[in-house]
């Protein structure tokens, strides 16, 4: 069907993967990487264009199969270390995000979830946390 | 040769396999010269009586039903679990009619035209996949040709040449001749005297001139020898018009700054050399003809919530999809499990931590396909593209065309994006289905301006969001692999795992029938020997 190495290089010797290439024409326009990194910066952003692939717009999950967990009003991000734990390296069939998000990245859209959809944490971490949770 | 004195290689080698068994025949094969090239060892062949053995299968994709064709056929009792209300798995077909709901509730219902399709899963089979081949000549599945390289489809970079898409075939020829040039010049030059002998220069020169179509003074020029190659700026005709004229090759530092040398690649790696094939009328022809041989022994609609087993026999609880608030139980001596780890991570499974950890330690990798319906085949009526595909640094990534109905009047289906990892992937993923439709169509109106008044209508797929999934394939890490594909593969008491995640073929068919012949085989023996 496909073959992961291949791809995942390609799009790493694109030439720029800072730039924004194309928008949507919609109310929402929406934002389109260029190569194996996101450029989406804003946690609201991030969260639209890649934690709701899985966890849904409302972030409350979906049940197949197997399920997504609902992160609406979810105490398990009570720890912000948690969440920025998962991004950055994944869990079970959750992919690893720490490659394809910054610090600052993975920063914004754990602050974002962690005060959205029902949750309401005011403690705010930090890119320094995020670097901490690299292995 | 004299008369039938001779004993024939073919009737050797029969002779061989009737005596010793497959794997002798098989290192005959390999000693003579066939074979060499793939994992598979032809038929199974499982010797000895499981004397009433039963085994449950959970899924009824391409290692479920493989499983329990071989199982069966050597006198064990089996069943199939499979969650959804067809067989097949990620061997899927998507057909006008057809309706999908994916997670989220956002349902889709395709309105191609009868007889038009697109394959949300697996759509090529290299030609070394010699066990789904082997398993599409025994069930009758026709084969017709997958076309992997069209010199005529085109290479597309946003910031090259104006965003103008440009012809396979003069990139490649063009690459090839500006590189036979440089390395001509050096030859000449005198720089590779002390790697390259005065003899093999020669030669070498010699093969430059005829591999990368130089001109006697080993210059990659415009010229009806270069034309050859990367095509002409008029065809060779008939009658008063049959000048054909040379085209101009585009710079070396051109090729190199757009970037488009990368996509070569994807016609010269191993898994994507010619030939390939589909299944006629759509990859679910295979799984088609699997249920054919094994439908009656599978239960649809059975959604597992617990996999048990001590050491007489396995219990897997599971609920009617339609009805979850009775768990039923199925049992028996064995079960081969082939839920893809996406979900199996999700359950109660009494298994080693060996295995345990080995099933939480695979990730499911994200991928997107987009089916888009024109009311005319304009890349063949307009561009001459029949067959192939188109790639491009947008987000769509590629553009196949259908290599079935060539030259016909009327609609055809291109396959308008397919995402495999990376950012855009989860981008796509996060769309709603209709918004993925709508931007592969705005972005391949990029490449095929005709898009913008021949689009009809479109289907897309993203695996994340599909419910029996969760996932497009599993997604190994070399120090994943290093750490947990043994123990993945391995026995645990009364349980083996079988799919493309217990294969070295991820996400390809080949991948979950290997893996399933494999389990199968070292359960067999373990059966006998009990």
């Amino acid at each position: 069907m496909m073959l992961a190495k291949t791809a995942a290089v390609a799009a790493l010797t694109l030439l720029s993967a800072t730039a924004a290439i194309g928008q949507d024409s919609t109310a929402s326009p929406r934002t389109f990487s260029s190569g194996y990194r996101f450029v989406e910066m804003t946690g609201e952003e991030l969260f639209a264009n890649v934690c709701q692939g899985c966890h849904m717009p409302d972030a409350t999950g979906a049940i197949g199969a197997g399920s997504y967990p609902s992160l609406a009003g979810n105490k398990n991000l009570e720890a912000g270390s948690y969440p920025v734990f998962l991004v950055v390296n994944g869990r079970r069939g959750m992919p690893a995000f720490g490659d394809m998000m910054t610090d600052g990245q993975v920063a914004a859209v754990v602050n974002y979830l962690r005060t959205h959809f029902g949750n309401n944490f005011q403690d705010v971490v930090t890119a320094k946390d995020v670097q901490d949770a690299r292995r | 040769m004299q008369n039938g004195s001779v004993i024939k290689r073919r009737d050797l080698l029969a002779l061989i396999g009737t005596i010793a068994g497959s794997s002798a025949m098989y290192h005959a094969m390999t000693s003579l010269g066939f074979a060499s090239e793939s994992a598979y060892k032809g038929p199974l062949r499982l010797e000895g009586s499981p004397q009433g053995a039963s085994v449950l299968i959970l899924g009824a994709g391409l290692a479920g039903m493989t499983a329990a064709l071989e199982l069966r056929k050597a006198g064990y009792k089996v069943q199939v679990l499979e969650f959804n209300s067809r067989a097949g798995g990620r061997n899927w077909t998507i057909r006008g009619g057809d309706s999908f709901v994916e997670l989220g509730g956002f349902k889709q219902t395709c309105e191609f035209e009868q007889g038009l399709y697109i394959n949300p899963g697996p759509w090529r089979i290299p030609y070394h996949h010699r066990a789904l081949l082997d398993y599409c000549r025994r069930l009758n599945v026709a084969l017709e040709p997958f076309i992997q390289l069209n010199h005529n489809a085109y290479l597309h970079a946003t910031r090259a040449f104006g965003g103008k898409p440009q012809r396979i075939r003069s990139i490649k020829a063009d690459f090839q001749g500006q590189v036979s040039e440089l390395l001509a010049k050096v030859t000449q030059q005198g720089k590779l005297d002390e790697t390259v002998t005065k003899e093999d220069q020669e030669i070498l020169l010699q093969s430059l001139r005829a591999w990368g179509a130089l001109d006697r003074n080993h210059k990659y020029s415009a010229s009806l020898d270069s034309a050859e190659f990367r095509g002409y700026a008029r065809d060779p005709g008939g009658g008063l018009s049959a000048d054909p004229l040379p085209s101009d090759p585009i710079s070396l530092s051109e090729i190199l700054r757009s970037r488009l040398w990368r996509y070569l690649q994807a016609f010269a790696r191993y898994n994507f050399q010619t030939t390939m094939f589909q299944p006629v009328g759509g990859m679910d022809m295979i799984g088609k003809a699997f249920v054919r041989e094994v439908g009656d022994l599978i239960r649809f609609g059975a959604k597992e919530t617990q996999v048990q087993q001590n050491g007489t026999g396995v219990t897997v609880s599971y609920v009617d999809t339609a009805d979850p608030s009775a768990v039923q139980q199925a049992t028996a001596d064995w079960c081969i499990c082939t839920i893809p780890l996406s979900i199996l991570s999700q359950l109660p499974i009494d298994v080693g931590a060996p295995m345990k950890n080995a099933i939480d330690a695979l990730p499911y990798a994200a991928s997107v396909k987009i089916g888009l319906q024109f009311k005319r085949r304009f890349w063949e009526e307009d561009e001459a593209i029949y067959g192939g595909i188109s790639f491009t640094d947008l987000p769509i990534r590629q553009i196949a065309y259908p290599n079935y109905g060539f030259n016909r009047n009327g609609r055809g289906i291109l396959l308008g994006g397919y995402l495999f990892e990376g950012a855009n992937s989860y981008e796509f993923t996060a769309m709603t289905p209709a918004e993925r439709v709508k931007s592969a169509v705005e972005f391949g109106a990029m490449i095929h301006p005709q898009y913008k008044a021949e689009f009809e209508t479109g289907v897309a797929v993203a695996w994340h969001r599909v419910p029996f999934t969760l996932g497009c394939s599993g997604e190994w890490s070399e120090a994943g692999r290093a750490q947990h594909y043994r123990n993945l593969c391995q026995i645990d008491g009364r349980v083996p795992l079988a799919g493309e995640h217990a294969s070295d073929l991820p996400a390809w068919q080949e991948g979950a029938i290997l893996s399933s012949l494999d389990a199968v085989t070292r359960l067999h023996e373990r059966v006998v020997k009990t």
